[in-house]
């Protein structure tokens, strides 16, 4: 049979990256209560962070899964309600992924990193 | 000639929900990675932005932000739970619970924020 | 209850504006009721399309107060809350004239779905046995009642902004054949709701579910082929026939 369409592919990916987001954005929203009760800080994040291969392991897959799913959505928002080319929404879609995969990478491994270990 | 209508249904604005907390969470990445990348360069800088975010208006803009993620995480289970299990029952009530429980966790936050 | 209720009706085609009508009230007078009196009463060159009266064929179906309808099943009570109607042809289909839309791409779309039967045996074969509470007969009833009507096709924000989307009345008939056992269509009916107008392009909206006169969900018909499409796209990634 024919393969399926790129749609049908990206809503693969985009179920399969919001499924792991599921679990992640949990973990995510209970960690931001707790840490900021009593004020947040640069030291506190550092603290909590650096070093920890868990928190490393964790925020990595978090990224990337954030690099698949947020792409294809947007890219879905400007296909239906803008004038763009198919191939420009590709083209925002592909920087998109690109800016948080370098974004994310550079914050995650900074702050592991960080406080001189 | 083109009347609006038939839009005006729960499914209907929990769909406009999920598209613009969609959005919006995707505008604010960027920005929150840079922000926390502050860090690393420099923990005063950090500390610095966020002495600025103590204001009012800025603890608003992030309690708001916490209700959008928290509502395209509950969005995003209902829809889920429809295209992967196919659930028919109490599928407005989803739209409404999913809802509540974003805000309730908005509140938690307002209310842990310092 | 007032003697006469203002009607606004849509004249012309894809331009055009809306013509105001009095009409008499009557008990248990429906959208399509007022509609037909315009025509023999008021102006014959009104054109709609109607044929059972009744609720079966599916023809009537109009842009109500901005919702799409059934006339014939809409009694003006329901509907005129302030007293006032507003009837325009159905949405996202090109309008012959008046309240006559042009459903051809609408039934395009069925054929493109691979929404017709695809039979596999011949007279000399035996029956197939189908029991009333096998699990792929219960999941084809419950889409099995479209009378095609179109009301939403009229519904549904993607067709509007996807001109490419299958549609959920098309995707709804798919997913009803692809659980009959006796068809044998189902590689070239994956392959056809599978494109990128095809079933993926749904975001649950359910203006469809929302509107069906027949109460069916087309959402979750189409929900249904999301499963199938990616189950058999997995399988072409990970080897296994089918």
């Amino acid at each position: 049979m024919p393969s399926a369409g790129i749609e049908t592919k990206l809503w693969v990916w985009q179920r399969a990256s919001a499924a792991v987001l599921g679990l992640c954005v949990i973990v995510h929203l209970i960690l931001i209560i707790i840490a900021v009760q009593g004020g947040l800080s640069a030291g506190e994040i550092i603290s909590r962070v650096s070093g920890n291969v868990a928190w490393l392991m964790f925020y990595s897959v978090f990224v990337i899964a954030v690099a698949v799913h947020a792409p294809i959505g947007v890219r879905t928002i400007l296909n239906e309600m803008t004038g763009l080319k198919t191939s420009q929404t590709y083209f925002v879609m592909a920087v998109l992924c690109l800016v948080i995969l370098s974004m994310g990478f550079r914050t995650v491994v900074g702050l592991y990193n960080a406080g001189g270990v | 000639m083109k009347p609006r209508g038939h839009r005006n249904h729960a499914h209907y604005w929990a769909f406009v929900l999920h598209r613009v907390s969609g959005l919006l969470l995707a505008l604010f990445i960027p920005v929150h990675f840079y922000v926390l990348g502050m860090a690393i360069e420099s923990a005063t800088r950090l500390d610095g932005f966020l002495s600025w975010t103590n204001t009012p208006l800025v603890k608003l803009a992030e309690t708001m932000l916490v209700v959008l993620l928290a509502a395209h995480l509950t969005g995003g289970l209902r829809l889920m739970a429809l295209e992967f299990f196919g659930t028919r029952e109490s599928s407005k009530t989803a739209v409404a619970i999913g809802t509540g429980i974003a805000l309730v966790v908005g509140l938690t936050f307002l209310l842990n924020v310092r | 209850m007032s003697n006469t209720i203002k009607v606004s009706v849509w004249r012309g085609q894809t331009e055009g504006a809306f013509e105001d009508f009095e009409v008499p009230r009557q008990p248990s007078q429906t959208v399509l009721d007022v509609i037909t009196y315009i025509q023999r009463n008021i102006d014959p060159t009104l054109s709609y399309r109607f044929a059972c009266r009744v609720g079966v064929c599916g023809s009537c179906a109009m842009t109500v107060n901005g919702r799409p309808r059934w006339t014939c099943r809409t009694h003006v009570d329901k509907v005129a809350t302030d007293g006032t109607l507003q009837v325009s042809p159905l949405r996202n289909l090109e309008v012959v004239k008046d309240l006559a839309c042009d459903m051809t791409e609408f039934f395009n779309k069925m054929n493109r779905a691979e929404g017709k039967f695809h039979p596999t045996k011949s007279r000399d074969d035996d029956f197939d046995m189908v029991l009333p509470d096998d699990p792929k007969r219960k999941q084809a009833s419950q889409g099995i009642e479209c009378i095609g009507c179109g009301v939403c096709y009229a519904a549904c924000d993607v067709v509007e902004w996807n001109k490419d989307y299958l549609g959920p009345a098309a995707l709804n008939r798919a997913w009803t054949l692809v659980n009959d056992v006796r068809d044998g269509g189902n590689a070239e009916r994956i392959a056809a709701v599978s494109g990128d107008g095809g079933c993926h392009a749904c975001h649950s909206q359910q203006g469809c579910v929302e509107h069906c006169p027949k109460h069916i969900s087309p959402t979750h018909s189409i929900a249904g082929l999301k499963r199938a499409v990616a189950k058999s796209a997995l399988k072409g990634i990970f080897g296994g026939d089918d």
